[in-house]
């Protein structure tokens, strides 16, 4: 097999899987955070403002792990450094 | 595709290229630097209030209780750092919608810059507040050894704040452009519509977490200082 197709075929895996499993984890993170914050405006409607403040900015520390995930696997895909690096070789 | 306006060069001249990014960024400066000079112009304080002046004062005043609310301190200092940022990110997001206008929050380079914005403040305001040696001091509280975990720490949050602007704003453009794709006709729209929404609420997150983190080396000295001196 050659170089191209190897990087290409694993780029493309890794990039599923990245944000495949690496969704899982903040996506059960932002449920239990958006249940208890549901759970605290039920409770206490009057700091609703507060609560819902608090709760974006915490979604979004949460949602950061996944875009992270996210950027990875878009790198791997559209701005994959070896692909360039070997495409640049081959066409040396 | 382009995943960072970056790639789009405009003009060439040697070392130096002017690219999509820059100019959009040169765009929006104008444009809030115009409308915020040509609405401050004919200020009034009394009698009958421009519009303009008056939607102008309703967010600025909300700013402030936003600021005072979650850095719990006078919010002045700081007014005007956090105010910017939050107007320039959400006008940059908010213009996405714009055909032909890439957002240039959608650039790593922009976000990082905003980021390292930040962190300079940080210092900034904590030394001009209390002075150097208490600034310093912090990064040894709870005790030296947590010395090199708050400088990482310190590292890691500019990081995290840059990357997730980047990542929130170049995804939802990404995911319309794939959608464009897909299912051209209400799907686009209605992504669209999401990422009006994220892009609001990634600009106030921005703000928010800049507040925190400068809230926290004004404050936390606070603290130290009330323990330190609790006999006298």
């Amino acid at each position: 097999m050659d170089s191209t197709l190897v990087i290409g075929v694993v780029s493309i895996v890794t990039a599923g899987l990245t944000v495949g499993l690496g969704t899982i984890a903040p996506a059960l993170a932002e449920g239990r955070a958006l249940m208890n914050a549901l759970l605290a405006i039920a409770q206490q409607p009057d700091e609703a403002a507060t609560i819902s403040r608090t709760l974006f900015v915490g979604l979004a520390m949460i949602e950061s792990t996944a875009i992270y995930c996210f950027v990875v696997s878009l790198i791997l895909i559209f701005a994959n450094p070896f692909w360039d690096h070997v495409i640049a070789a081959t066409a040396r | 595709m382009n995943i960072s306006p970056d790639q789009t060069v405009l003009l060439d001249f040697g070392p130096v290229s002017i690219n999509a990014t820059l100019v959009f960024t040169w765009l929006t400066i104008a444009l809030l630097a115009g409308l915020a000079r040509w609405i401050t112009r004919k200020l009034s304080t009394t009698g009958e209030l421009s519009s303009w002046q008056n939607c102008l004062e309703v967010l600025v005043e909300g700013a402030q209780r936003q600021i005072r609310d979650i850095a719990r301190q006078d919010p002045d200092p700081f007014l005007s750092f956090i105010v910017t940022l939050f107007f320039f990110i959400a006008t940059c997001n908010l213009l996405a919608v714009v055909p032909g206008y890439e957002p240039p929050t959608g650039s790593l380079s922009t976000t990082t810059a905003l980021a390292l914005c930040v962190f300079c403040a940080v210092p900034f305001y904590g030394i001009r507040r209390h002075g150097l040696r208490r600034f310093l001091h912090l990064y040894l509280e709870p005790t030296p050894l947590m010395l090199p975990l708050n400088l990482i720490g310190e590292l890691a949050r500019t990081l995290a704040l840059a990357v997730r602007l980047y990542g929130n704003v170049m995804s939802g453009g990404l995911v319309a452009a794939i959608l464009l794709l897909v299912a051209p006709f209400v799907f686009p729209a209605l992504m669209n519509v999401l990422g009006l929404l994220t892009g609001l609420i990634q600009a106030y997150i921005f703000a928010v977490l800049a507040t925190v983190f400068i809230a926290a080396a004004t404050a936390a000295q606070e603290q130290t200082a009330h323990h330190s001196q609790p006999r006298v």
